[in-house]
């Protein structure tokens, strides 16, 4: 014990070969990550480049005596939260751009100013840590004030800063229920309606027809989603054709179509019913 | 000297066998979990199983992880290559890293040089293997993002909202155990259990790890990320050859690590199971025996994983994630509560376990008494209510009466038409009779 009481007190103004090392090793990887977080044209290579740089730091934490701080960096925002950022990235799609239209005004405005004011403040607090703040040395037990580094955590977390733990758990859990509210009020407004919903305005008449669409025409002669499906007289269902397919294949579709529907010259039109066929051949 | 000193003390060569070991161990494991589980399920289902290659089919995995790396590597057209690339390597090496953490052995001697079964010894070791889990879903949701098709972007989503939820029932329950140890060391907890294994004084923490552990892996029943009959493959549907193998790899190096840690936490880790450790004043839990037992509850818990893999089917998504969010998590903030305050009260005053159990019965009685004053009853039944299905169509009530069928008249007119038909000779006579036979059958 007496070793790591020595090294708390050799700790004040020392770095270590290895935390320099280290911290050569991390620095640069941080700060690409950062860069890269930037610009990257891609959501997700940027989402992965924040999740290095957070790496890097949930590392040189550990680095720095501190390995609590460090894993739950790696478990609270490498692993939960940039998951969730990567979940609603991979959501939106990998091809999609971002909008160039301003939805809010005046944000660039007020995101420079808050940026500014931010960086002074990151700013004030490392020149206060650097001047004013002597180093203490987190290994060992009796490092920090007794009891080690974990408990010295879980001691200050739940004696003198519970009120202001407890505050930042209450604004985390009102973000979630307000994220919650927002996103069912949002069904309603937008008018998405349930199922069963829908189905009374159809019959109501409030749409084109009560049933759905005709399917397309996949019987024994054919098995392509392309095929028109044929009404009881032989004519083609217009609305059986789909209107994505239509771009494709209406073209190549046309003389069949004439030839099911008879106004062709050609007989092709027992092709694709086949009761004819047999009614000749007989 | 404690566990940590003695790491400490490790020279370089005793290091550098153990990361080797370390490293090795994974792997190896793998090799024979895969052919052991064909084995298992083979039995289980009444057929052997692989049993060409090798004594009894044993070398069937052997032969496997050489023949993989050998074929075709495959990159499709739409994929991003990179993260496609880097994808199965971030699966692997997490999973790998988080042995390092587990207590194999107590103090032993390697060439003469003392020293504990362990790689190293964190104060937070507990979270040393969080953290590895949770970095290793980052290669299966960017595999399925990276492959550029919609069945494995489904299952790289699926594999992302199911891990973190699981993971954090999985926390919680780690937490009765840290609780009770007052320690996140790894090597601290299975000290803490010399009196008494968790699994037994944290019952519902170990079926809650239990349930966890097997979601966290993606394993049957809940391998939702790759169920074969609705996303093909999940999240490797695009992968082959090499990269193919790592997540493999990596799937079964995650299911001997969240075994060994719950072996750790709540089985007593590397010590003697019970009647063995009366024998000769504990001599069993000295040496290099408690390699076999460490490995031999692993090992238990391993079949655990086959055995529920042949039983039971897949869950449905949603009803997975219900019983995550729901059940899992809610009802071990409880238990911690329970636990938490129990041990406060252990703490602050002398309290004998009768007075517990005394004052614990008193407030379930409350508890449920109250449930009664407040019961609103239920809803009164309507006698004359037509049961309705889901959507709200009627349904025919269950003891409908069918009406008798009128008497068929159909065979009767194929015998009337039956003489038009004899004409054609004695053959078609046959013919005749038999159709009207089987119009009477």
């Amino acid at each position: 014990m007496s070793s790591s009481a020595a090294l708390a007190q050799g700790v004040q103004n020392v770095m270590s070969t290895g935390e320099a090392t280290s911290f050569w090793v991390l620095g640069p990887l941080a700060l690409l990550g950062a860069l890269g977080m930037i610009f990257a044209k891609n959501a997700v290579h940027s989402a992965l480049f924040l999740v290095l740089t957070m790496l890097c730091l949930g590392i040189m934490y550990m680095v720095q005596q501190a390995p609590f701080l460090g894993f739950v960096q790696i478990i609270v925002y490498t692993g939960a939260i940039m998951m969730l950022f990567l979940f609603v990235l991979m959501l939106v799609g990998r091809d999609s751009s971002d909008s160039v239209v301003e939805v809010l005004r005046g944000q660039r405005l007020a995101a420079t100013v808050l940026g500014v004011g931010l960086a002074a403040l990151v700013v004030t607090a490392i020149s206060r840590a650097l001047t004013d703040v002597t180093p203490v040395g987190l290994q060992g037990q009796e490092a920090n004030g007794g009891n080690g580094n974990v408990e010295n955590i879980g001691r200050s977390i739940f004696t003198d800063w519970l009120f202001p733990f407890e505050l930042t758990s209450a604004l985390l859990i009102t973000a979630a229920v307000g994220a919650m509210v927002l996103g069912y009020v949002d069904r309603h407004t937008r008018g998405r309606k349930t199922q069963r919903e829908l189905v009374e305005a159809r019959f109501r008449g409030e749409h084109d027809r009560p049933s759905p669409l005709p399917g397309p025409g996949v019987f024994a002669t054919s098995t392509s989603v392309a095929t028109p499906a044929l009404l009881p007289d032989g004519s083609v269902a217009p609305e059986s054709l789909s209107r994505l397919i239509d771009s494709v294949a209406a073209e190549e579709l046309h003389e069949e179509r004439k030839a099911v529907a008879g106004t062709s010259h050609t007989a092709e039109g027992r092709a694709l019913n086949p009761s004819t066929r047999e009614g000749e051949s007989s | 000297m404690t566990r940590a000193e003695l790491l400490a003390d490790d020279p370089l060569w005793l290091i550098l066998i153990k990361v080797v070991i370390v490293l090795l161990i994974g792997p190896v494991m793998t090799i024979f979990l895969i052919i052991w589980e064909r084995k298992a399920i083979g039995r289980m289902q009444q057929r052997p199983g692989p049993n060409r290659v090798g004594p009894g089919g044993y070398l069937q995995s052997v032969a496997d992880a050489i023949k993989l790396p050998f074929k075709e590597q495959i990159i499709p057209a739409g994929a991003d290559r990179k993260v496609y690339f880097l994808a199965p390597i971030i699966t692997v090496i997490p999973a790998i890293m988080a042995f390092s953490v587990m207590p194999i052995g107590p103090e032993v001697s390697i060439f003469g040089e003392r020293t504990v079964l362990q790689l190293v010894d964190l104060p937070v070791g507990v979270l040393v293997v969080l953290a590895c889990s949770s970095l290793g879903i980052y290669g299966i949701v960017l595999a399925g993002w990276s492959s550029g098709s919609p069945y494995p972007l489904l299952g790289g989503l699926r594999s992302a909202a199911q891990m973190i939820s699981y993971e954090i029932a999985m926390g919680l329950s780690i937490v009765g155990v840290v609780l009770y140890a007052q320690s996140l060391s790894t090597g601290d907890i299975v000290g803490a259990q010399q009196t008494g294994w968790f699994f037994f004084l944290l019952p519902f923490s170990f079926v809650i790890y239990l349930i966890s552990m097997v979601g966290e892996t993606n394993r049957a029943p809940f391998d939702l990320p790759e169920a074969e009959s609705e996303l093909v493959g999940g999240f490797h549907t695009e992968y082959s050859s090499m990269k193919f193998a790592l997540f493999f790899l990596a799937e079964y190096v995650n299911m001997v690590i969240v075994s060994a840690f719950a072996t750790t936490l709540f089985l007593g880790g590397y010590m003697a199971p019970w009647p063995i450790s009366l024998i000769g004043d504990n001599y069993f839990n000295s040496g290099w025996w408690p390699v076999l037992w460490f490995f031999g509850k692993t090992f238990l818990l391993l079949f655990c994983f086959i055995w529920v893999r042949a039983t039971l089917p897949r869950f449905r998504y949603d009803q997975f994630m219900r019983i995550g969010w729901k059940v899992l998590v809610p009802l071990n903030l409880i238990w911690i509560v329970l636990i938490a305050g129990l041990r406060a009260i252990r703490g602050e005053a002398e309290v004998s376990t009768g007075q517990i159990l005394t004052f614990g019965g008193i407030i379930v009685l409350i508890i449920i008494g109250l449930s009664f004053v407040f019961d609103r009853g239920r809803p009164e039944e309507d006698p004359d209510q037509v049961p309705v299905t889901g959507s709200g169509y009627p349904v025919p009530p269950l003891d409908l009466e069918i009406p008798t069928a009128p008497k068929r008249k159909a065979v009767r007119g194929r015998n009337r038409r039956r003489p038009a038909t004899v004409g054609a000779g004695s053959e078609g006579r046959t013919d005749a009779e038999k159709e009207s036979n089987d119009g009477d059958l």
